[in-house]
């Protein structure tokens, strides 16, 4: 079954490579951009009966080495 | 806001009932919720030492070359030529083991400002690690990510990464230490300080924005972890070494002005710390508009912004007539720039956001009447010294243990991962010699720097053991052939409220003290970290071993003249310095028989003195090929790293009469120096007219460890031992 790991930085935690992204964006001439973000997304196809026993697994797999719980955020969902 | 603010509310803001009193005093009034914030980060132990500061008042501090003592961002001290070096240590222990990468990094971070706030150019990082028990499960995640975290920031932002050191260590487990130096060189006429000056002076917010990073992190990093730490969790701060570099050239490029009036970096306590340090040492007031401030988040409350530990930004009074060009300069380097404020004649610190004043604080109450305490002491009765026990391996077995062990092993994996020689000035990198040596731009002169603590001794002994810490980095400057000049020191020690750990740290400090000045050798600048405890299962306290880590800085007249410890082939190795065979809390002891326990070794701070100050002449005098001290393991292992570290090897004569062998060459006896030499004969009459004791342990010639009695192992044999920890503790090469 197809699952997908969305990781995100939690709010209020520093993003230095958004920051450098959107400062960059700026210098191109796209101003006016407010705080710009970089988050991950993993595409995983796990062996699984049904999905919440995917979305298991995702959290598992997430809470394991996809996120540092610490300073990100995570969500599972299913793709097919 | 619904918040009741009480004694309670303070009490989980970390103020005890006593000092919410004392507040209360003070304001005439309840505080605010802002107000609240301030008092309780200035009034934590971070920043106002309140456990700490009656002993510190002990340590030496002064000599004909320290320009700047305690008291400044970081210690100052005259190298001649016009030139000043500016130096710190300082912890980022409980960060870096909530989120090891970000909090080794942002220590770092941290400490570098410390030192260019100053105006000077940082040349050279130096980390002291403790980690727990390799065999732990949770050692490698932060061994990892410290590691990686220190690499990232450091070698990002240019500046080389020459030295330190690294011990593991069971108490470590759930408590790691990074205690981080940063060494910087400005001229001696262009110090900046922090004391604010001025009525109506702009004060100008610089760097990048303020978010809602690591709030309350200073009183967090006085707070013993219990297992609720997990949901104890701020915001962790991260840090960005490409802005730290801006703000680098930024800020040289203004001190290059006159237009500064003071200047403070804000580390923990952000904007509070700075704004009331800055104003409290100038004896005036400062009132600070937050709606200025640049922030990273909207809504932030006056609470937030005040305490937010936002990383890479800075606080300056500049004169108002050069505003303007100051504006400039930061919008070049594409930084924030703010005026938030001004001084006023009102000894307070006013802070007002949304038209509203949100705090309304007299300064020299917050900081006369900072609380002091001389907490209850027990001091434990120091260990005895021991007899040899037996040898149950034999000497070659016990070599090839102990170059293996975690404590002994090379440190290439993780020195490899830093950047050593950035900036072109590292004549000496880790591993090379005793201390790193780092040459100084324009002139012929090297810095000798080095980082040192043997927890062990200090648990033991912890006056021994405080002494022995100095001695060591006065002992390591030496041997390099530099002058030593003065310690910066990272006190790591558990709760303070705790009778025999406040002993500790007071017997510490009176053992370092009496090394300073037998070495004259004094402290100028520094950083206290306590309540490094971790709370079982069962609720029982563990609190680390004590470790006052000591970082010590040296010069040398000629950086091409400095010595290090690769043994050259055809030379006569000497041993300067008495061995008397101190098996007490050796390594050989704890890895061979499996104890800790007995009196660490003597400390004799007059031969101390006597025999380095030899060592010195001998190397400026031009007879000295390699010198390394005696220290962790003893005199076999201090022989086997001269061997590994050029490839040459040495036969060695009998061990003298009248002490067992292994006592001989494992014993950690202090004050002794393994030199190589032309001629052993003339450095033995010299030694002997200085009367210091010296004997010739053998000469250096083929590729072996030999012994008297037929042992033989190979260099590249000793090698591959001494390498094999790291990358197999690892995971790699699996």
């Amino acid at each position: 079954m197809k699952i997908r790991v969305y990781v995100s930085l939690k709010e209020g935690v520093l993003d230095p490579q958004g920051k450098a992204i959107g400062h960059a964006l700026n210098s191109l001439g796209f101003q006016g951009l407010g705080e710009v973000r970089v988050n991950r997304v993993v595409d995983l196809d796990v062996p699984a009966d049904d999905s919440s026993a995917a979305i298991a697994k995702g959290e598992a797999m997430a809470r394991a080495l996809l996120a540092n719980e610490v300073i990100e955020d995570y969500s599972v969902e299913v793709v097919a | 806001m619904t918040v009741t603010i009480d004694a309670k509310l303070a009490q989980s803001f970390g103020l005890t009932g006593g000092e919410y009193d004392k507040l209360l005093t003070i304001m005439g009034r309840t505080p605010s919720f802002a107000e609240l914030g301030i008092f309780s980060v200035m009034w934590s132990e971070h920043c106002s030492y309140k456990s700490s500061r009656v002993h510190l008042k002990t340590l030496p501090t002064k000599a004909p070359w320290v320009i700047h003592g305690p008291g400044e961002n970081a210690g100052v001290v005259d190298i001649g030529e016009g030139l000043a070096a500016i130096f710190k240590m300082e912890s980022h222990n409980h960060p870096s083991f909530i989120e090891p990468y970000q909090g080794a990094a942002t220590g770092v971070g941290g400490i570098l400002r410390d030192v260019f706030t100053m105006g000077a150019r940082p040349v050279a990082n130096l980390n002291a690690l403790r980690f727990g028990d390799a065999k732990h499960s949770g050692t490698r995640r932060v061994v990892d990510g410290v590691v990686r975290g220190i690499g990232g920031y450091g070698n990002c932002v240019g500046v080389p990464t020459v030295g330190g050191e690294v011990n593991f260590h069971k108490a470590y487990d759930g408590n790691p230490l990074v205690n981080a130096m940063t060494v910087g060189i400005a001229r001696k006429d262009k110090i900046f300080l922090s004391a604010a000056a001025g009525i109506g002076n702009p004060v100008v917010y610089v760097g990048s924005k303020t978010g809602r990073d690591g709030i309350h992190g200073a009183t967090m990093s006085s707070a013993e972890f219990d297992d609720k730490a997990a949901s104890k969790r701020p915001t962790v701060q991260v840090g960005d070494p490409f802005i730290e570099k801006l703000l680098i050239e930024a800020c040289l490029e203004l001190m290059a002005t006159d237009a500064i009036v003071a200047i403070q970096d804000m580390g923990a306590a952000g904007l509070t710390s700075s704004a009331v340090e800055m104003a409290g040492k100038g004896g005036v007031g400062i009132e600070l508009n937050l709606d200025a401030v640049p922030q990273r988040e909207p809504n932030m409350t006056a609470y937030e912004m005040m305490l937010s530990e936002s990383q890479e930004r800075m606080l300056m009074v500049l004169k108002p007539e050069r505003t303007e060009e100051a504006r400039r300069i930061f919008e070049k380097w594409e930084l924030d720039f703010a005026i938030v404020g001004k001084l006023t004649d009102s000894g307070h610190i006013t802070v007002i956001h949304n038209g509203v004043t949100e705090a309304n604080i007299p300064l020299a109450p917050l900081a006369d009447e900072a609380p002091i305490y001389n907490r209850p002491m027990v001091h434990a009765e120091p260990p005895r010294h021991i007899s040899p026990p037996a040898d149950p391996v034999g000497i070659e077995h016990a070599l090839l243990t102990l170059i293996g062990c975690p404590d002994l092993a090379s440190r290439s994996w993780i020195w490899n991962q830093y950047d050593g020689s950035v900036g072109g000035n590292t004549a000496r990198r880790p591993g090379a010699a005793d201390a790193a040596i780092v040459r100084v731009d324009g002139t012929r002169l090297g810095l000798a720097l080095t980082t040192d603590c043997t927890p062990r001794y200090c648990q033991a002994d912890p006056k021994a053991g405080g002494a022995q810490a100095v001695a060591e980095a006065w002992r390591n400057i030496t041997a390099t052939g530099a002058k030593p000049l003065a310690v910066t020191d990272n006190l790591n020690f558990g709760n303070p409220e705790r009778p025999e750990i406040m002993g500790q740290f007071a017997d510490a400090i009176k053992g370092m003290g009496d090394a300073c000045r037998a070495l004259d050798f004094p402290v100028v600048s520094g950083n206290v970290s306590l309540y490094n405890e971790t709370r079982s299962p069962t609720g029982l306290a563990q609190a680390i071993l004590p470790t006052p880590a000591i970082g010590a800085l040296g010069v040398i007249a000629d950086a091409s003249k400095s010595i290090g410890l690769a043994m050259p082939d055809n030379h006569d190795l000497v041993l300067v310095g008495e061995i008397r065979g101190e098996l007490g809390q050796s390594l050989w002891l704890r890895e061979i028989c499996h104890k800790e326990e007995g009196a660490p070794p003597r400390i004799d701070l007059v031969a101390e003195r006597h025999n380095g100050d030899f060592v010195r002449a001998q190397i400026e005098a031009g007879h000295v090929a390699a010198c390394h001290d005696i220290a962790d393991g003893g005199l076999m292992i201090t022989i086997a790293e001269m061997v590994m570290a050029s490839g040459v090897g040495c036969e060695l004569l009998a061990p003298p009469h009248g002490l067992p062998i292994h006592a001989f060459w494992y014993g950690e006896d202090q004050a002794c120096y393994v030199i190589a030499t032309k001629n052993a004969k003339a450095m033995l009459s010299a030694a002997e007219k200085a009367h210091v004791p010296a004997r010739k342990l053998g000469h250096s010639k083929g590729t072996s460890l030999k012994m008297a009695d037929g042992m033989s192992v190979s260099a590249s044999r000793l090698r591959e031992i001494n390498e094999a920890f790291f990358p197999k503790f690892m995971g790699e090469g699996a």
